[in-house]
């Protein structure tokens, strides 16, 4: 790049930097030149239509537009002159001239009206146009008003350059010109998927979110406090602002955080309102007597008193852990377990590991990631000892070649979506491997839809089409890895051509890929559920692992492996030993070492024997083993694979202690439920899918007597013989910088400064490390293990009785089991009911139209509910996503598991699917 | 404003995923439609033709299936197709427009032979599947009024001959006699292009001659067309050479003159443009309304790539589809890369980042046709002979057309000593220099030298010396009216200065008496802070009639 740039800025020397704009450096002098379609924020670029900022430079005939024009050397440049200054306030007279009375705005604080305070234009010589247009109000989240529109064409920036949903155009030409959704359909009807970013940069208030707008569309107040933290969804942990009213959520923006840049999706931007809900728990809550516990039976939420009163904290705490010391002194340590969840803090998730160690003494305590990753993770540690992402989703941004396999972000990593996309936009080779279409396929150079349960003969076939062309990286294979002989071997009898039949796809399809994987000069894969929820879901791993070994991408910017984590705080919850094998970090509670660590800490014998999984405690629940389970902020009763079966298990505890925000399915067969706090009303550490640490504040106070978790937690330990004595979720993350040396460097105090800081980090006046395995692997011997895998089918694979085959999943509107989005109401709104997804043509075959009735049944089960015609889903597959407690998808799932990662197959099982046709067939 | 009650619902269904789906029975249209045509994001303009030359209309359910086939969301081909006067996009439940369609031109120049009362006319005598409808310029102003029955022009058009060719079903266009490939080859052509191929000119050679030439731009805006073909050397190739034959300023029709008698003239000349700039593509850009002049390049580009001719260079035949501001270099880019032809902000100039963000050189038809003349003559030629180039003259003349002329003629000059005088019972009144765009002249300055820069101090400019003359009987606010409103009409709306600008510039001179200061306010902001030219120029015509026309307007 050219060196500093020196020039006239209104008669003073300045110098700029190659690629600073006049207005960058005016704002940078202290200056801000009037702005509206400009807007200074990450991946906007400037567009230069509104001509709000003109500034004069010398010898140039018309006036430029400040936001887009770079300084040349020697330049004079004037922002104050008269001509200008008169350009300027008449652009804005002109666009004043059709706004919508101030007193009526839809935002009265607008960007527009700030410059128009700042002009002092409060009226506009020239007549408004006559032709208004309606307001649009058929999206249930935000509403459109195009009176108030300047044509600025940032919405429509948001949403195809930065967002890239691509559902806003700009229509129509000259003074017709119209913000249009699709054919320019009402935005409710259109393919919106409400990430809501138009609305977080309209200049004007045309895109304002519904909530702040009265039925006359106008402005009903500003929010009048706002706090920053977190996002409770999903693996990407945006970073976000709540605006706070009358101590309630009224809307949140998107953040400039590392992992979203200001960026949302729909439910972190909508999908708030949860913790507000009238079924909230705000009482603790104990089983009366005369209430049994049955699996089959469905609760209220609304009215949990048929089955249970209110107490008293002190009775409850009191009842939950009396039963936990009398079981454990009774029947000994291994009778009890405890889950913890991925959706609470990182130090809530030490202190449940804690208190199930520490406290009960066994180390039957898991949470679910068992059900998402566990597989990823299995493999990723047997190979490089290291479970976590080796770079962050945003290293897309650098990359030439991307994979992404058995992963939808668009639906549940959407903001790591958008960079992905970004990428493709920009021109990298996009490679999306799935059996169902999907929102990433119309950005994809290739979209291999293979055979579901498939992965690993078309992974292998690509691994041995890399070797076979020799297109391996002898020197990283050389350097940094072992094993290569034995993949050598395992995948001789892969070639593309013979697996071809195996996966669906052309052998020539399949060495096109894998010759663009492994010669481009960055790689990076992307995974998820679809990968690792398969009995093969370790190999899946594996085979992924090998290719970016053997290829040498990973470890450099651009390069690596990223499993997308599911919940927002999986990684943290894993790191914190969350995990019946670990203690925090990946300690092996097999081994001694780091054992007699945390026995002198926490002043206790530990057990020494690894613990049982999820799905495995259920087992040892019906094998009279475990009698007493505690719960914090899981519904296995929904999650687990043959739902069925592990609500059985729960009816039959001795002692279910349930700590939630709502009366689950899992709450429902408790004897003590514990109300507690929601992710908004608490403090905490949080870590992301790119090993970012990040604070979470609390923004609004829990509801009646619910209790901050970390409280909760230290009740119960002290209860059950511990004395415990933290005052604040600060002192358990100093006892966690303990032994975490994956926290070095991450203080308290600098989150709260920083706000985020990535792992691993070197020191605390260092930035943590994005791109992690630069300089090999933290094996042993320092080198990567490959291990060569074999073709496993799935579990239960489609016949005469069960001949469709069943895979299930998330929607973009719903969290995991729904839990909290089913209760919100622009979630709910947007998917209200439960409805499986078939092909038209299938559908067709089936004698089935879409919005019929259905039933899905399997050898498990069967659930009733509504057919969908979804041309993304293949012939001979069934979808049913998994949040719906009215049509459980995991009443049908296969229960069998991944031999190492212990993780259930719920991407595949065998069902059959018929129409409904009467009530009677319906009652049944 | 009118706000409805507000409406919390649901999604409307949940029987599909979001959003309109894809029709299977016009996804197969569509996919047979395509052929094996690429699927390319910048054919999406030829794609929506395919769709309009078949259908007569686009339907939502084509559109969409095209966006899947092109895999382009839904909003960018909307967008895109709606931006286009010449696709009918007709949504769901919508009446789809009647199979044939009568065009007629609304320009100013035939607005002034009745096209008003013509429209009217027609729209009584037609039936029900015929639909009248007015159209900005279509570039045969020496044959006002027009109208365009399907592809074919009805010059000096009456109800009666327009009606007649509606019911005749002959809408093709016509083909006129040109030169073509072995005439012109007969004739010396594609010597000095062979010549350059074998070594007999250097490049260096060929562009110092054009520039010393004195050649300039003669799309409008004048520019030394040597200087422009050196801003190429030392860019990155691959290189682009893009002609612009969108010839759409009122008034204008002598690129169509070009093409339609000469094309290889062009070719030519396009062809050496291509090999001294050593670009390895040649885009044409050529404007909708000129069907036949699109049969007569496809077949000469044919036949030079047949004949081998090209040297490898490839050539490309783009077809606009009615949008003025296309002519404008850069929307050009735009729209030839299948956008919504939107003028870019400069820099980066077309010569460093053009179209697909290569260095292109842009040139006009008519530059290109002196290419050879240039080259092939002595050094000096092009000077001695005045600097010859096309006028369109029309309006109150007997015999309006192409005028050959030497820069610096006048308006006078033109009217008498070449169009034969004005009309019978016409007293000349006042004339546009350059269009619509160029400012409009009273007769007393009908002696100033019409070139480049010569009518600057009056406000005015010649652009593609597009030459309409006025009589007293023609009314200066009637003229204001009808230019501001083709500019309003034809704003891509991008910048708010023209898009609003010329929307509230045409509600002020509808006023009885017009607000001057507010005008001239509102002009200046319009020529300093606008994008492109139309937003600079569009005031012209208004500032020119206060300037020079205060009796006219009181």
């Amino acid at each position: 790049m050219s060196a500093i740039i020196k020039f006239t800025l209104d008669d003073q020397e300045v110098t700029a930097a190659p690629g600073e704009t006049i207005w960058d450096i005016s704002k940078r002098l202290g200056t801000t030149i009037p702005h509206l379609c400009h807007r200074d924020e990450p991946g906007y670029r400037a567009d230069a239509n509104c001509r709000a900022c003109m500034v004069e430079i010398k010898g140039e005939r018309v006036l430029a537009p400040s936001c887009r024009r770079e300084p040349t050397e020697g330049m004079t440049v004037t922002t104050t002159s008269e001509r200008a200054t008169k350009s300027r306030n008449m652009v804005l007279e002109l666009l004043l001239a059709d706004q919508p009375d101030r007193q009526q705005a839809h935002d009265p604080d607008s960007l527009l009206w700030k410059w128009m305070d700042n002009a002092n234009l409060s009226t506009s010589r020239f007549a408004a146009e006559t032709a208004v247009p309606d307001a649009d109000t058929t999206h249930n989240a935000m509403a459109v008003n195009l009176d108030a529109c300047i044509h600025c064409n940032l919405c429509v920036r948001a949403c195809r350059e930065v967002q890239v949903n691509d559902v806003i155009g700009m229509a129509h030409r000259g003074s017709h010109s119209k913000i249009i959704f699709d054919f320019g359909d009402p935005m409710g009807d259109s393919t919106c998927v409400a990430c809501g970013e138009c609305v977080q940069v309209c200049p004007t208030g045309a895109l304002m979110p519904s909530v702040v707008l009265d039925d006359q569309q106008v402005h009903t107040g500003k929010a009048d406090r706002h706090v920053h933290s977190l996002c409770p969804y999903c693996g990407v942990g945006c970073q976000m602002t709540y605006h706070i009213k009358d101590d309630k959520i009224q809307h949140v923006d998107g953040r400039a955080g590392p992992s979203n840049e200001n960026r949302l999706c729909v439910k972190g931007r909508y999908g708030f309102d949860y913790i507000s809900h009238p079924h909230r728990l705000s009482k603790p809550l104990v089983r009366r007597d005369d209430a049994p516990k049955d699996p089959k039976e469905k609760l209220d939420p609304l009215n949990p008193y048929t089955h249970f009163r209110e107490a008293t904290w002190e009775e409850a705490l009191d009842k939950a852990g009396s039963g936990f010391a009398s079981i454990r002194d009774r029947d000994g340590y291994q009778a009890l377990a405890g889950f913890g969840s991925a959706k609470g803090s990182n130090e809530e998730a030490y202190l449940v590991q804690k208190l199930v160690r520490q406290g009960f003494g066994t180390n039957n305590v898991d949470h679910c990631t068992r059900l998402c990753h566990a597989s990823s993770v299995a493999a990723l540690m047997e190979g490089i000892n290291s479970g976590a992402v080796s770079a962050p989703f945003a290293a897309a941004k650098d990359a030439d070649c991307i994979i992404v396999i058995g992963a939808r972000p668009n639906q549940n990593h959407p903001v790591a979506a958008s960079f992905i996309k970004n990428a493709a936009k920009r021109g990298a080779t996009l490679i999306v491997m799935d059996p169902r279409g999907q929102g990433l396929t119309r950005h994809a150079t290739h979209m291999l839809q293979f055979k579901a349960g498939s992965d690993v003969a078309l992974l292998n076939a690509m691994i041995h089409t890399i070797i076979e062309e020799g297109l391996t990286d002898v020197q990283f294979v050389q350097g940094y890895t072992e094993g290569f002989d034995d993949i050598k071997e395992g995948v001789k009898d892969f070639s593309p051509e013979k697996m071809s039949k195996v996966c669906g796809i052309d052998a020539e399809t399949i060495r096109t890929v894998a010759r663009t994987y492994a010669t481009a000069e960055r790689s990076i894969i992307f995974w998820g559920m679809g990968i690792s929820q398969h009995v093969h879901g370790t190999d899946n791993a594996r085979c992924l692992i090998a290719l970016s070994l053997i290829t040498g991408q990973v470890g450099r910017p651009g390069t690596g492996l990223h499993p997308l984590r599911g919940q927002n705080n999986v990684q943290g919850a894993s790191d914190a030993g969350l995990i019946p094998m670990f203690y925090p970090d990946y300690k092996l509670v097999t081994n001694d070492n780091p054992r007699t660590t945390y026995e002198d800490h926490w002043g206790k014998e530990l057990d020494r024997e690894r613990g049982l999984t999820v799905v495995e405690i259920m087992d040892a629940v019906h094998n009279d083993q475990i009698k007493g389970i505690y719960v914090m902020g899981e519904n296995p009763a929904m999650s687990d694979p043959d739902a069925g079966h592990a609500r059985q298990a729960l009816a039959k505890l001795e002692h279910l202690v349930v700590q939630d925000i709502f009366l689950t399915e899992t709450a429902m067969l408790a004897d003590v439920i514990l109300p507690a706090s929601a992710f908004a009303e608490k403090t905490g550490t949080f870590t992301n899918t790119n090993r970012q640490v990040q604070l979470g504040r609390q923004v609004v106070s829990p509801p009646g007597d619910a209790r901050q978790d970390w409280w909760i937690i230290q009740e119960i330990a002290n209860r059950i013989g511990l004395n415990w004595s933290y005052t604040h979720p600060k002192d358990v993350f100093a006892e966690m910088r303990l032994t975490m040396h994956s926290l070095n460097g991450i203080t308290w105090e600098r989150l709260e400064r920083e706000d985020v800081v990535t792992y691993p980090c070197d020191s605390e006046d260092q930035p943590g490390h994005d791109v992690i395995f630069s300089d090999g692997f933290p094996t042993a011997t320092g080198r990567a293990k490959l291990v060569p895998t074999t073709l496993i089918p799935p579990d239960e694979t489609p016949d005469d009785a069960y001949p469709i085959i069943l895979t299930t999943g998330r929607v973009l509107e719903h969290w995991h089991t729904g839990a909290m989005t089913r209760r919100s109401d622009v979630l709910n709104g947007q998917e209200p009911e439960p409805f499986a997804s078939l092909n038209p043509f299938q559908m067709g075959q089936l004698g089935i139209g879409p919005g019929d009735t259905i039933r899905v049944e399997s050898r498990r089960g069967s659930v009733n509910l509504k057919a969908r015609a979804d041309r993304d889903i293949p012939d001979g597959m069934v979808f049913i996503p998994f949040c719906y407690h009215e049509a459980a998808a995991n009443l049908l799932t296969n229960p069998q598991l991944d031999p190492v990662g212990k993780i259930p197959e719920f991407k595949f099982c065998a069902v059959k699917v018929e129409p409904i046709k009467s009530a009677q067939d319906a009652a049944e | 404003m009118t706000a409805k009650p507000k409406n919390r619902m649901a999604r409307r269904s949940s029987f599909h995923p979001k959003g309109r789906q894809i029709d299977d029975q016009a996804a197969a249209e569509i996919s047979a439609l395509l052929g094996d045509q690429p699927r390319r994001r910048d054919l999406l303009i030829e794609h929506l033709h395919l769709i309009q030359d078949r259908f007569k209309h686009i339907s939502a359910a084509h559109l969409a299936a095209l966006a899947s086939e092109m895999k382009m969301s839904m909003a960018e081909v909307y967008e895109v197709a709606t931006f286009y006067h010449h696709f009918d996009v007709v949504k769901e439940g919508e009446s789809t427009p009647p199979q044939l369609t009568i065009r007629v031109c609304d320009g100013i120049a035939c607005e002034m032979k009745g096209a008003q009362a013509l429209i009217a006319e027609l729209g009584k005598s037609t039936g029900a599947d015929v639909r009248v409808i007015p159209a900005p310029c279509v570039g045969a102003c020496d044959h006002a009024p027009v109208a365009v029955v399907g592809q074919r022009q009805i010059h000096h058009a009456t109800t009666k001959t327009v009606s007649d060719a509606a019911l005749s079903g002959n809408i093709t266009a016509e083909i006129p006699a040109y030169s073509n490939y072995d005439h012109y080859l007969a004739d010396g052509g594609y010597k000095l292009w062979k010549d350059c191929l074998d070594g007999r000119h250097e490049r260096a050679e060929v562009i110092s001659k054009v520039r010393e030439s004195g050649l300039r731009g003669l799309g409008g805006a004048g520019f030394p067309t040597g200087t422009k073909w050196g801003f190429l050397d030392n860019t990155p190739k691959p290189r682009l050479l893009a002609i612009n034959a969108d010839e759409g300023e009122p008034g204008t029709f002598k690129d169509r003159y070009v093409i339609d008698s000469d094309p290889h003239r062009l070719l030519e000349g396009a062809l050496l443009a291509a090999w001294a700039v050593e670009a390895e593509e040649i885009y044409i850009y050529l404007r909708d309304e000129y069907p036949q002049s699109r049969v007569i390049l496809q077949n000469e580009i044919g036949r030079l790539q047949k004949e081998e001719m090209t040297d490898g260079i490839k050539l490309h035949l783009r077809r606009g589809a009615g949008a003025y501001i296309c002519g404008e270099e850069s929307a050009m880019l735009e729209s030839i890369e299948g956008k919504r032809g939107l003028p870019r902000n400069r820099p980066p100039f077309p010569a460093q980042k053009g179209l697909f963000g290569r260095p292109t050189l842009i040139n006009n038809v008519e530059t290109m046709y002196w290419i050879r003349a240039i080259v092939e003559n002595d050094a000096g030629w092009y000077q001695e002979q005045g600097r010859p180039h096309f006028y369109s003259v029309s309006g109150r003349v007997n015999t309006p057309g192409v005028i050959l002329a030497p820069a610096g003629i006048s308006v006078r000059q033109l009217i008498e000593d070449h169009c034969g005088g004005m009309e019978v019972g016409h007293q000349f009144h006042a004339y546009l220099p350059g269009g619509a765009s160029g400012g409009v002249l009273p007769a007393d300055k009908g002696d100033l030298p019409l070139d480049f820069g010569s009518l600057d101090e009056h406000g005015c400019f010649i652009g593609s010396s597009a030459v309409v003359v006025f009589s007293e009987q023609d009314n200066i606010r009637d003229i204001c009216r009808n230019l501001l409103h083709f500019f309003e009409d034809e704003s891509c709306g991008q910048c708010t200065p023209c898009r609003v600008g010329c929307e509230k510039l045409l509600t002020l001179i509808d006023a009885p008496a017009w607000d001057k200061d507010l005008i001239n306010d509102l002009s200046d902001t319009m020529r300093d802070a606008s994008i492109c030219g139309l937003g600079q120029a569009a005031a012209n015509p208004v500032l020119s009639a206060i300037r020079f026309f205060g009796d006219d307007l009181s």
